[in-house]
């Protein structure tokens, strides 16, 4: 048994012992889960995925005379932002994307450029056309304005992402007989292949399938930098069926994060063009993992092959909500290459960079290595089964006239 | 033997001449086309593997030449760009040459550039638009 607070004198006194999610199964099988628990601290997760609710936050300061952008309209390169806030804060989404953009008029559209474009392009350090007009009041008479910024000198510059890092997520095949285009990919006609997204066995939340480590105030790699759990993501769903082990066999916890977009790397935040679906943001996270126990451990060193999912068909049963799964596969049979479907062999592809995913999980423990890294306690668990949380769909309701 | 895969553009004049019959009649080529497109410009352009002797294959492209088509080799012309490109590896299952692979030990995508017919399907679907064709 370990605390955090005896992890974090380790790190102090640069005696701290980290491995990977990786290399922890390598560990386990070497020594055992009681030896491995003892020898180790911490263990680094990582991922590197599109997050859809992704975006962030700007104070880009005020201009003379003023503007109130609050009520107006606000555009980053063109992408429009939200501008439901005081004078000169605005918030930009990542699936955001020009007004003119012609979207699926031309199908599939190829969404060139928008919102997950423009938080990497700041991040980059490059200039970045913004264009406000504003109705006018009093106080802050100026209605137009269009300057060039730049993320060094704006106030704050803040990603906060409402949903990133799901714990597990279904496999998206397409039984119909033309080709689709999803946010898994371009999925070809009957069943041409089978698109996944998750850095299964060094993703963060399969790591920690129950929130026994990972909770609200966690501190993070989050694009680079560091962040911190800020919340339960949107959607976040407890409930779903587990294996023994504890993981879900669907897509279920999910995280919202935030931190200072300023420390962020553009290789780590990439703005990313789905054909025929829009536009969206990749992002890096990587969660510490404090071996408190031999059961944080032994949940820490499950294998690809111990981690299963869903295959969905996105042509019909997906779009129409209806709940039903093609066959369950582990992440080491969808990392082979090909997976059985209806007796059919399917190729595989992953929308999340396993590569990345292990350097990011490289880099937080280099970090924590060198002491620049200090855990957090979280100051609030995630909700868990037992709490009742759970993820509902739309009760559509008349509108009455 | 020897088999190659080649770009041709044909210029206007050309588009209309049956160049590609007088390849397999007057040289003893063997072809496989892989991609044939007319540009607005009337501009023609194919990706064609060509196979059968060493000297009837460079007779045969003596022969495009004169006629006046260009000709390149096919390797050329799609290209990673490999500071985009995040090895995600969505792309490996739309590839119909297998020319983009993941390494079993690294878990990161494998562009082999001979394999490529430029059929240009990872350019469109790759997310952060790491695939690049240089005609």
């Amino acid at each position: 048994m370990k605390t955090i607070k005896e992890i974090n004198e380790k790190i102090k006194k640069g005696q701290v012992v980290v491995v990977t999610a990786e290399e922890v199964i390598d560990l386990v099988r070497e020594k055992g889960v009681r030896k491995a628990a003892e020898e180790v601290d911490v263990v680094t997760t990582g991922t590197f995925g599109p997050m859809c609710s992704s975006g962030a936050y700007f104070n880009i300061g005020h201009s003379t005379p003023r503007i109130k952008i609050g009520g107006g309209t606000c555009k980053l390169n063109d992408v429009p932002c939200y501008t439901g806030l005081a004078a000169v804060d605005v918030f930009l989404g990542a699936t955001a994307i020009p007004d003119d953009d012609p979207r699926n008029k031309v199908y599939p559209g190829e969404f060139k450029y928008g919102g997950g474009h423009v938080i990497q392009d700041l991040v980059s350090g490059k200039d970045v056309r913004l264009e406000a007009t504003a109705y006018g009041t009093d106080c802050y008479p100026r209605k137009k304005l269009e300057t060039l910024i730049n993320i060094k000198d704006l106030n704050e510059a803040v990603l906060f992402n409402i949903r990133n890092c799901y714990q597990n997520y279904s496999v998206a095949v397409n039984l119909s007989n033309k080709p689709i285009y999803t946010y898994l990919g371009m999925l070809k006609p009957e069943l041409g292949n089978a698109n996944y997204c998750s850095a299964g066995q060094l993703s963060p939340l399969l790591k920690d399938p129950e929130y026994k480590t990972i909770g609200i105030g966690t501190k993070i790699f989050l694009g680079g930098g560091t962040g911190f759990i800020a919340w339960q993501g949107t959607q976040h769903n407890p409930q779903v069926p587990r294996k023994d082990n504890g993981i879900p066999q669907f897509g279920s916890g999910t995280l919202a994060v935030i931190g200072d977009l300023k420390q962020m790397k553009s290789r780590y935040l990439v703005g990313v063009s789905m054909a025929g679906y829009g536009v969206t943001l990749v992002v890096g996270i990587g969660v510490p993992i404090p071996v408190l126990n031999e059961q944080v451990l032994k949940n820490a060193a499950v294998q690809d092959k111990d981690i299963y999912t869903q295959i969905v068909d996105y042509s019909s049963d997906y779009p129409q909500r209806v709940a039903s799964s093609l066959g369950e596969v582990s992440y080491e049979q969808l990392k082979s290459g090909k997976i059985t479907i209806k007796n059919k062999e399917v190729p595989t592809g992953n929308l999340s960079s396993y590569s990345k995913a292990l350097e990011i999980s490289e880099e937080l423990k280099s970090w924590i290595k060198k002491g620049d890294f200090i855990l957090s306690e979280p100051v609030a668990p995630l909700p868990g089964k037992e709490s009742g949380y759970s993820f509902k769909p739309l009760k559509e309701r008349p509108v009455k006239p | 033997m020897v088999s190659k895969r080649v770009v041709l553009q044909f210029t206007h004049s050309l588009v209309d001449q049956p160049i590609v019959y007088k390849l397999v009649k007057e040289f003893d080529l063997q072809f496989n086309i892989l991609r044939a497109s007319v540009t607005p410009k009337e501009e023609g352009l194919m990706v064609l593997e060509i196979s059968g002797k060493k000297e009837n294959f460079e007779k045969g492209v003596e022969y495009l030449k004169s006629c006046g088509v260009k000709l390149q080799p096919l390797s050329q012309d799609v290209v990673r760009n490999e500071e985009k490109c995040t090895n995600c590896g969505v792309c490996v299952p739309i590839c119909p040459a297998e020319a983009l692979v993941v390494d079993p030990k690294t878990r990161k995508v494998i562009f082999h550039n001979k394999k490529c017919i430029a059929c240009e399907l990872c350019i469109k679907i790759c997310p952060p638009r790491a695939m690049e064709v240089h005609f």
